[in-house]
């Protein structure tokens, strides 16, 4: 099944307000054919966990401006793991100092996406990435 | 197809984790079900002796009725009744691009940590008539897997998307007050399937109003010709009130799905069970058919006849006995 369009999670864990940048991003990759499920403002990390296992999304995609992405992030990615979502492609964007994105990669961050980045080059990038199941 | 011969032991593996109560296995199941693969056949070979047991409940009603909303809500009370309860919630796939932006889970967050929610969205993927044409089987999946009630939530619908009455054993449709007037109510299509009909936003001016006009349309045609009383019956919704957002009203309704399931089991729900059997057999039949037509033989035959009807050299039924004629000498 190479055509069945690729499904991505976005989600804005933690307490910041602002999902406009996640919004625009659901919407593109929504224009781009994928198929994006949006859950909103304020989720715990086992809210985003949850959702992804239900959902059983191939992507992902945290939108953290707030600056808790060093505590959320990893928290995110364990409980994937631990529900044997290990294959999961998870990414990060928002505002995530460049300091940062090493440690966020080895908590098993596939890609940070900063302020300037471009819908194509997300969508091209999760197309390029995204796991290949049956 | 190399992956056909593994799919039934891989398939067995999946169902009997699903059904041991193991999430990812399910979710995974669902996945297989959405993408049509040679596994979820499999699967659901396997998984529909189980299923039978649980309530479907479908959710209809236009854009912004508060569909979700309610469906949030009755999950609390049915939480709190300590039922397993799951949630297909369709929204539209793009015809243009075949993205989807599935936005229901916004409002159904709280149950993170409750292993009896299981919240599934689904993208309609050119289907038309308000689901997926997967989610009858990804509801029997669920079903299976030993939820008590699942709820099937439609693309918000317009007038005439009445696919969900055979999909579901009890039908709700939701109405928004002053949607439309008394002439709206006597419209054939969607509200002839409603076995409940709910006015939501029931805090807004003129809920009561609308709920009224629906009471006075929606009642019962007296006096119906000897032809007419010899035809299936129109339903008779019960109308309700509620405020989705609240809370107001949603145990009245959730008694009346309860009374629904208890007092129909035999009667309408039966009919509906046997519809919805009707409709999948006949679409996997339309599925067969459409795979043994592109078997290396017919498709010669079929695009030969195709061209011959586009140039008018044939007709489209002449050519259509044509197809089912070979079909039928393959087999034999």
């Amino acid at each position: 099944m190479t055509d069945r369009p690729i499904k991505v999670l976005i989600a804005k864990p933690g307490l910041d307000g602002h999902d406009r940048g996640a919004k625009v991003l659901a919407r593109g990759l929504r224009d781009e054919g994928f198929e994006v499920v949006y859950t909103g403002l304020r989720q715990t990390p086992e809210m985003v966990a949850t959702a992804a296992l239900q959902e059983d999304v191939d992507v992902v995609g945290l939108s953290i401006l707030s600056g808790a992405h060093m505590t959320l992030v990893p928290r995110i990615t364990k409980l994937l793991q631990e529900q044997g979502m290990s294959d999961v492609l998870v990414t990060v964007g928002g505002i995530i100092p460049d300091d940062d994105v090493p440690s966020l990669k080895e908590a098993g961050v596939a890609a940070v996406f900063g302020p300037g980045t471009t819908i194509a080059q997300v969508a091209d990038y999760l197309r390029s990435n995204a796991p290949t199941r049956d | 197809m190399a992956q056909d011969a593994t799919a039934p032991a891989r398939a067995h593996n999946l169902v009997e984790a699903a059904v041991a109560g193991d999430r990812l296995a399910l979710a995974r199941l669902l996945t297989a079900v959405e993408n049509r693969t040679p596994l979820a056949e499999a699967a659901l070979r396997e998984m529909y002796p189980l299923a039978g047991r649980a309530h479907l409940v479908g959710i209809t009603g236009p854009p912004g009725a508060g569909k979700s909303t309610l469906v949030a809500a009755l999950l609390a009370l049915v939480r709190a009744a300590g039922r397993p309860v799951a949630v297909v919630a369709v929204d539209p796939s793009s015809p243009i691009t075949g993205g989807a932006l599935l936005g229901d889970r916004v409002r159904m967050q709280a149950y993170a940590g409750d292993r009896d929610v299981f919240i599934r969205s689904m993208a309609s993927r050119g289907h038309a008539g308000g689901l997926a044409s997967t989610t009858t089987a990804a509801a029997a999946v669920l079903d299976a897997a030993g939820f008590d009630l699942v709820l099937i939530e439609t693309v918000g619908t317009g007038q005439s998307e009445v696919e969900v009455a055979a999909a579901a054993d009890t039908t709700v449709v939701l109405e928004a007050p002053e949607m439309g007037d008394e002439v709206q109510a006597i419209k054939a299509g969607l509200l002839e399937v409603a076995d409940l009909v709910v006015v939501n936003k029931g805090d807004k001016p003129g809920a009561l109003r609308t709920a009224a006009q629906l009471r006075a349309m929606l009642a019962p045609t007296v006096g119906r010709s000897a032809i007419a009383a010899g035809r299936p019956q129109p339903k008779r919704p019960e109308i309700l009130v509620t405020t989705a957002s609240t809370g107001d009203g949603v145990p009245e309704l959730l008694a009346a799905l309860d009374r629904h399931r208890t007092t129909a089991r035999d009667g309408e729900a039966a009919s509906a069970r046997r519809t919805r059997a009707e409709a999948q057999v006949r679409a996997i039949l339309s599925e067969r058919l459409a795979d043994r037509l592109r078997g290396a033989h017919l498709t010669a035959l079929h695009d030969a006849l195709v061209a011959e009807v586009a140039d008018h050299h044939l007709d489209p039924y002449t050519a259509a006995d044509r197809l089912l004629e070979a079909m039928a000498a393959q087999v034999t």
